[in-house]
């Protein structure tokens, strides 16, 4: 273990399980407030050296914990999560505590409403500890771009945690929570989950609500779980999804209930597909040994792998920079200072209130996004750009779901890179959009996808491996993932 | 040279639901500022619309009534612009694939058959309002009316003239009504209307330069709207300037009584639409359609047909009728109880709508039952009360309620009509006016008038007049 991780001494809560606490919690082991006491202990004296929080909600976290021990202590049953400190990034909403996006923008906006994730967290007796640091409002892959802080890979702590969900990457890495939720356009949970050695999931659009996620590309972001191990991540999904009358692209079908009960199944006979386009120039042939280490563990479980090609998946990055960037720059039209937000002291009038209130609240990469959405939705432009990548789109989809007729998973690395030092890609914003080449094209044809851990580098660097599922196939994706964790039992 | 008028009307109405569009706010009018707002009608970061159903039935409704093709799947749309009284800065809205489209409305205008098609027919949410407020530096902004459910109805280029306009617009309208789909209060917002106006020369085969004229509060003022911009465009052929007739945004300042220049098209928004990702295409199947097409009632234009054959109804009177479905119900009521048609017109378009325009009771509220003004009506024809009594019945029914019978019997309206009674009030009048009489005598016809008036006021208006005529004829010529 390298970076600013250190110990409590004599009260440590070391990595606990989300399935050690709730158990530890329900069966009156622990108390939830003295386990939400010690990982706030936790988050206090390390989160200097990290960064990842951007609010730690101390005294409602303390309150929740007490009441919980109260129901508990009248005979109640308490929720599938009892006790576990859950760290929210910053795009949630969460009821009278700050959500910022990580911007100037939002810095004082205190929502009148939970994320319906929340309270289906809060229902399930999990205890909101904080906020965690992002790119601001979710644009970026390194969590640099936040108009608040830097935070750190705890595993490397002169090196990005990745983002956009790099706070609750870096929280769950550090030991600081057991769980995390993070949310993924292109790549958010999945890419700094492969970056800090944990288990990231972007569930099937529709599967988590999108109610009090604060938008940025709406046809592309979920909500989803980033924890230390594969079980964990799958009592988390069990937790937080679930068809929702406030998101009316919720999914309307049957939910699997019970992941976690199904992850030691075997693998024998499972057909993985590796996606040729994965492995191209510009992936790092460490990472690149690791996934096929990876491929080969799996075959030696039994299932099955073939090399396959989807040509459409080269083209994935133009497509998705033009509709996450359409759909931005509308969904982000609402902040205009008239309501709430940030708004300039002075001004001569509502058009320069507007106009100043923008270009001063947000930072120069959501300006950047804004601009480029503008553009590909203007009349004269809108044919050329968006409908060319909305086609782009259905074609995709459609070549990803010829590969699940044949096969169960497909299979490449999270990241074509380790995780790169702080401020190295700042100036290059097209090095940094190609961070996302193999995690944008899951979020375009709306798969789940998770990031597990698969190796780690020469230099000690966390090493992700990405398992694409069909639509829904959440189930088929934790089970291998599973099985390739306790195969390779890293010690991470 | 003669000039032709090109118009064309795009209306919005807000619909009839109980909450709003895309949120459960209530709909309700003049609520306290900002009272009916909730974190999705006020554009909350992390917010997400949901579709009111009974919005999109109502579309339908609309649509079926103007005989749309109903699009069994459409979709919603953003409409990007900023503007403080739009909470998302963009309005969801229908754009290429609209609830309806695709109708037409025929009526006669003026010895003209017109058909109006219309275009479409989609649905939207309105904005929220700015209030200005004088000797102050700053605005107000009320949300209520944020996410209101709206259509908006696009006619094709076809009237020609701005009476036209009105007479499309009033029908309209009364169909809106009929169906229950808006309230259509223009004076409340409820009923909006854009114009689009251009003249060309007489013949031309081309459309002139159009000019849209906006804010429009009444059907008075579309019809001064568009007279105003009729004239100052025929004016600019005539002096061979129409290249200065430019396709630009006009205000209609109804103060002043004149059009100001709004933004030409140069200046008009890039919109950006593009197909709001926070919801799944409608989806309407033909069978929903069918219920709602079976459910429409009788629309303004087959009651007008029906009323002056089965009836024998005068058009006008027919007009009036059948251009407020409430009225048109009162009076078939009336009928239905026995009422002779023209009888139950006379009176409907009489004193009853006297009655409504003095109290400012709304036509669905008319607080005198059918059956009663019926039995009135009968008294009337029987002659058991004279006309004036008959009038002032109604109106005490009206104000204060009670049956015909009872208000009679209190207020001693029962007509006289035995001969015996008038004649002793005849000679009274006689003996009391010998001016008069003379007068009359003298072949000054007129004195005649006078002195049955007066005998009708000895009897307290009770006295049937054409015996008080009779008599007083007869008396006068005997001597």
């Amino acid at each position: 273990m390298s970076g600013g991780f250190t110990r409590i001494p004599g009260k440590d809560c070391g990595f606990m399980s989300v399935c050690e606490i709730s158990a530890g919690v329900a069966g009156g082991k622990y108390s939830a407030s003295e386990i939400t006491e010690m990982y706030i202990e936790k988050i206090k004296s390390m989160d200097d050296g990290i960064g990842a929080f951007l609010t730690v909600c101390e005294e409602s976290a303390v309150a929740q914990a007490k009441a919980l021990d109260e129901k508990i202590r009248s005979g109640k049953k308490p929720g599938r999560l009892a006790g576990v400190p859950v760290a929210v990034k910053d795009n949630i909403c969460t009821d009278g505590i700050r959500t910022t996006c990580a911007s100037r923008m939002l810095e004082n906006f205190i929502p009148p409403y939970n994320a319906t994730v929340v309270e289906k967290l809060l229902s399930e007796d999990a205890v909101i500890v904080g906020k965690t640091n992002m790119d601001e409002f979710a644009m970026g892959s390194s969590t640099e771009n936040s108009a608040f802080r830097i935070t750190k890979n705890p595993r490397d702590t002169t090196r990005v945690p990745g983002g956009s969900s790099g706070g609750s990457a870096a929280a769950v890495a550090a030991g600081m929570v057991p769980a995390a939720l993070g949310s993924d356009t292109g790549g958010s949970i999945r890419q700094p989950a492969a970056f800090c050695g944990i288990v990231g999931l972007k569930p099937t659009y529709g599967l988590v609500s999108r109610y009090g996620l604060i938008a940025f590309g709406s046809s592309l972001d979920q909500i989803g779980p980033m924890t230390k191990t594969v079980e964990d991540c799958a009592r988390m999904l069990e937790a937080i999804q679930g068809r929702d009358d406030r998101d009316s692209t919720s999914y309307m079908g049957e939910y699997q209930q019970d992941y976690a009960g199904r992850l030691g199944r075997d693998i024998r006979g499972m057909r993985i597909a590796v996606l040729k386009e994965f492995f191209t120039d510009g992936l790092d042939s460490e990472i690149a040994s690791s996934v096929n280490e990876s491929v080969r563990r799996l075959e030696g479980l039994g299932a099955a792998v073939d090399e396959i090609s989807i040509p459409a998946a080269g083209d994935g990055l133009a497509a998705y920079y033009i509709i996450s960037s359409a759909e931005a720059s509308s969904n982000l039209a609402r902040y205009d200072g008239i309501r709430y937000g940030y708004r300039p002291k002075e001004f001569a009038d509502v058009d320069e209130l507007m106009e100043k209130s923008r270009s001063e609240g947000f930072g120069a990469e959501v300006k950047r996004r804004i601009m480029l959405g503008t553009y590909a939705l203007s009349s004269g432009y809108y044919d050329a750009y968006y409908k060319r990548a909305q086609k782009y789109r259905k074609l995709l989809r459609s070549q990803m779901a010829g590969v699940f007729e044949k096969y169960d998973l497909i299979l490449g690395p999270a990241s074509p890179v380790l995780p790169f030092k702080i401020g190295e890609r700042m100036g290059d914003p097209l090095q940094m959009y190609l961070a996302d080449v193999y995690t944008i094209i899951v979020n375009l044809a709306g798969l789940p996808a998770i990031s597990v851990p698969c190796g780690i580098s020469r230099d000690g660097l966390p090493i992700g491996l990405q398992l694409i599922g069909p639509h829904f196939g959440e189930a088929v994706i934790l089970q291998a993932a599973y099985a390739l964790e306790q195969e390779l039992k890293l010690e991470l | 040279m003669n000039y032709e008028t090109i118009i064309g009307l795009e209306i919005h109405a807000e619909l009839k639901t109980k909450s709003k569009i895309f949120c459960g706010c209530s709909t309700q009018f003049a609520s306290e500022p900002n009272a009916n707002t909730c974190p999705v009608c006020l554009g909350l970061p992390g917010t997400l619309p949901v579709l009111n159903e009974e919005a999109v039935r109502l579309a339908v409704k609309a649509g079926t009534a103007l005989n749309c093709k109903v699009n069994h799947m459409n979709k919603f749309d953003r409409k990007n612009y900023f503007y403080p009284d739009l909470p998302k800065a963009y309005q969801i809205s229908q754009y290429d694939m609209p609830v309806c489209t695709d109708g037409a409305v025929e009526f006669e205008c003026g010895g003209r058959q017109v058909k109006v098609r219309i275009n479409r027919v989609h649905l939207e949410e309105d904005a929220g309002k700015l209030i200005h407020l004088e000797d102050e530096p700053y605005s107000l902004v009320d949300y209520n009316r944020a996410g209101i459910p709206l259509i908006e109805i696009v006619t094709e280029p076809d009237m020609r003239s701005p009476v036209e306009a009105v007479t499309f617009m009033r029908m309209l309208k009364s169909i809106l009504e009929y169906c229950e789909i808006s309230d259509c209060r223009m004076e409340q917002g409820s009923l909006r209307c854009d114009a689009n106006i251009s003249v060309r020369p007489a013949g031309q085969k081309e459309f002139g330069t159009k000019v849209e004229l906006k804010n429009i509060n009444s059907f008075r003022e579309l019809q001064k709207a568009l007279e105003k911009e009729e004239k100052r465009q025929i004016e600019l052929y005539r002096f061979g300037e129409s290249h200065k007739i430019i396709q630009e945004t006009r205000r209609w300042d109804s103060g002043k009584g004149r059009t100001v220049s709004m933004r030409s098209k140069e200046e008009a928004h890039d919109y950006r639409y593009f197909p709001e990702p926070d919801l799944l295409p409608v989806i309407i199947d033909e069978a929903a359609v069918s219920a709602i097409k079976d459910s429409l009632p009788e629309l303004p234009m087959e009651k007008y047909r029906r009323f002056t054959q089965e009836y024998g109804l005068s058009g006008d009177d027919a007009d009036i009728l059948t251009g407020d479905r409430h009225l048109s119900e009162y009076f078939e009521s009336t009928v239905s109880e026995g009422a002779a048609p023209k009888t139950a017109a006379n009176w409907v378009l009489g004193d009853v709508l006297r009655m409504l325009n003095e109290s400012g009771i709304s036509s669905s509220e008319i607080p005198v039952d059918p059956v009663r003004l019926r039995r009135l009506i009968s008294m009337v024809e029987e002659g058991k009360i004279s006309n004036t009594a008959g009038r002032e019945v109604f109106r005490e029914m009206f104000v204060n309620g009670g049956s015909p019978e009872e208000i009679v019997e209190k207020k001693g309206l029962t007509q006289i009509s035995s001969e015996d009674a008038i004649l002793e009030l005849v000679r009274k009048v006689i003996a009391e006016n010998p001016k008069s009489v003379e007068d009359y005598r003298g072949g000054k016809t007129k004195a005649m008038g006078y002195l049955v008036g007066q005998v009708m006021k000895e009897s307290k208006g009770r006295a049937n007049p054409s015996v008080v005529n009779e008599l007083l004829t007869k008396e006068l010529n005997r001597a």
